[in-house]
């Protein structure tokens, strides 16, 4: 594999642990803020110095503990895009992109600065400071002065998290193809969920300086292996639960017994099910008594633009110091088909959306 | 009348300037990312000469490099003795003036974003580079401030030079010694001079190096209309 990494550094909270391959394809890394995340990157591009392990880089070995092996930060070729850029503001964003290509003649050099500036869209800009650039120009130029150097691997942290929200799918969507073209391997730290799954073609997930998930990002979405990655992943109803016979489950919590298709695979201890993932039915299907349908109440609801997220209370109607079982989320279009029936609505938990956990 | 002083003060407080700024930085530089009671003391001893009278410094100084100082010996050996001397009023002067380098140098490199740093050390700069081309120019304004404050300071100097260098026309009497002399002896004129002269100095080395800054420093404009050309 291209990226070999595989090591150890003590924290101040916890320690970073950490043991993954990483091919020629971007592989998202996804964690909250505090998971080590940044303390990754830093270490593979040789800012900062693990206390176990190694790290091999095009079967280079940049950093073994073992055999006092560190290779520094400018002789590693690792391109960094930080959180913030890092532009120079002395320099032009020409300069900047220049910076890594002292090396090469100036006419050379000036060559591939057009080239580059011109695979990064920000041709014609190449006289103007940081300062006069836009959040999305100042990525791209930082974007070019990392790859400006034929970077073995590129890292890239928050990348997208400083921009606004209408620049950021644009840019997004050139940074896929700049990273489609990359060809080596390359790590996007993230903590925003939807951004890991489209910008990375493999997943990883950091929590507390360990790894709680690695492989392919719609097996992990699909099948989180354990609480704390659901969690991560955007899942928010979680029950306790035991497993009743080889079709049923009891969530404790929810207080129901529920299908699944593998009640009987493995010990269970927690189910969940993703907000997205709840149905509304309507009362005449309640009725006929089929699987995983339980009469609900609204106890209060949030709204975003198209989307809205209903808080609710199962079996009974709430009471002042009730809280919520469930939320679910529905697009504005399908709430308004159903907002104005009376209580008790009733949900359906697909059998094939519930996430079953040992522990 | 007789200009010696005033060469003598440029020269002094030029040259005084010149090994602060590198003395300052590089003790600056040396000083960052470490810490512990060593480097506490060190920083106490570098900054000794802020708090103590110039004169205390000039009869330490005195200590040290006359006849039976250790540096004096020293100095002896190669058959130089700097008491009395030219080269005294720039002793004198630099250390007096150091510390106003190093503080304010030391400010200046700390306020440089260290991302920039590092992002520098991915694209393959040396330390060397790094330093000269990233942190010198960011930190710039901060040591520029800390030159100006140790030129002035070296300009201005008196009592540590008295102590050091002693009055000797044409060789180490400085402005602000010919002024005290000429005020003693009764030379009013004299001193009103020289006071205009040192008001002129200050002027046009704070009004050049102003104007010097902001040439060097383009990226700091406010805001610049891009489609200007």
């Amino acid at each position: 594999m291209p990226l070999e990494v595989e090591f150890r550094k003590k924290l101040r909270e916890f320690v970073l642990d950490v043991s993954f391959h990483a091919g020629d394809e971007p592989l998202a890394v996804l964690g909250p803020s505090g998971s080590g995340k940044t303390m990754l990157l830093r270490a593979i591009a040789g800012l900062e110095k693990p206390d176990a392990g190694s790290i091999t880089l095009n079967r280079r070995v940049v950093f073994d503990a073992a055999r006092h092996i560190q290779v520094p930060a400018r002789e590693r070729r690792v391109g960094v895009l930080f959180q913030n850029y890092a532009l120079f503001p002395h320099r032009t964003a020409g300069e900047n992109i220049a910076f890594g290509l002292r090396r090469l003649p100036a006419a050379e050099r000036e060559a591939r600065v057009a080239e580059l500036a011109q695979q990064v869209h920000i041709a014609g800009l190449e006289t103007q400071y940081p300062r006069n650039l836009s959040g999305g120009e100042q990525q791209r130029v930082a974007l070019a002065r990392a790859l400006a150097i034929q970077p073995e691997a590129l890292l890239l942290d928050e990348a997208l998290t400083a921009l606004d929200t209408h620049l950021r799918s644009q840019v997004e969507q050139q940074l896929l193809a700049t990273l489609e073209s990359f060809k080596r391997p390359a790590l996007l730290v993230t903590h925003n969920i939807e951004e890991a799954y489209r910008l990375g073609r493999k997943l990883l997930v950091l929590t507390r300086g360990t790894i709680a998930a690695f492989g392919d990002k719609e097996e992990i979405f699909r099948h989180p292996p354990g609480l704390e990655v659901a969690r991560l992943t955007g899942c928010k109803n979680f029950s306790r639960a035991r497993a009743v016979s080889a079709t049923e489950i009891e969530a404790i919590d929810w207080g129901c017994r529920l299908t699944v298709p593998n009640a009987a695979e493995s010990p269970i201890s927690q189910v969940g099910i993703r907000a997205h993932h709840i149905d509304f039915v309507e009362a005449k299907d309640a009725s006929a008594g089929s699987e995983n349908i339980f009469p609900c109440w609204l106890l209060r609801s949030s709204e975003t633009p198209f989307r809205i997220t209903l808080f609710l209370h199962l079996h009974a109607p709430p009471t002042g110091s009730s809280s919520p079982h469930l939320q679910a989320e529905v697009f504005k279009e399908k709430w308004d088909r159903f907002r104005t029936r009376p209580l008790p609505w009733h949900v359906r938990l697909p059998p094939e959306s519930l996430i079953t956990f040992p522990d | 009348m007789e200009w010696s002083p005033l060469w003598i003060s440029l020269a002094t407080s030029l040259v005084a300037t010149a090994i602060t700024l590198v003395a300052g930085v590089a003790a600056a530089v040396w000083r960052e990312n470490r810490s512990g009671p060593g480097v506490a003391i060190a920083d106490g001893i570098l900054l000794l000469p802020l708090v103590l009278p110039p004169t205390v410094v000039g009869f330490l100084l005195l200590l040290l490099f006359g006849r039976n100082g250790p540096l004096g010996k020293l100095l002896m050996k190669f058959g130089a003795v700097l008491v009395f001397s030219w080269p005294a009023t720039v002793v004198a002067a630099t250390v007096v003036a150091f510390p106003l380098m190093y503080l304010t140098a030391r400010g200046a490199l700390e306020q440089v974003d260290p991302h920039l740093l590092e992002a520098a050390r991915t694209l393959g700069a040396s330390e060397w580079r790094v330093f000269r081309e990233v942190a010198i120019p960011l930190a710039w304004p901060g040591v520029l401030a800390g030159l100006v404050l140790s030129f002035a300071r070296a300009l201005g100097e008196f009592g540590a030079t008295l102590m050091l260098a002693g009055d000797i026309p044409g060789r180490t009497e400085t402005i602000p010694l010919a002024i005290y002399f000429a005020v003693e002896s009764g030379e009013m004129h004299r001193a009103f001079v020289w006071c205009g002269v040192d008001l002129a100095i200050s002027f046009v080395l704070l009004a050049g190096l102003y104007r010097w800054t902001k040439a060097r420093t383009p990226w700091r404009a406010r805001w610049v209309d891009r489609n200007a050309a």
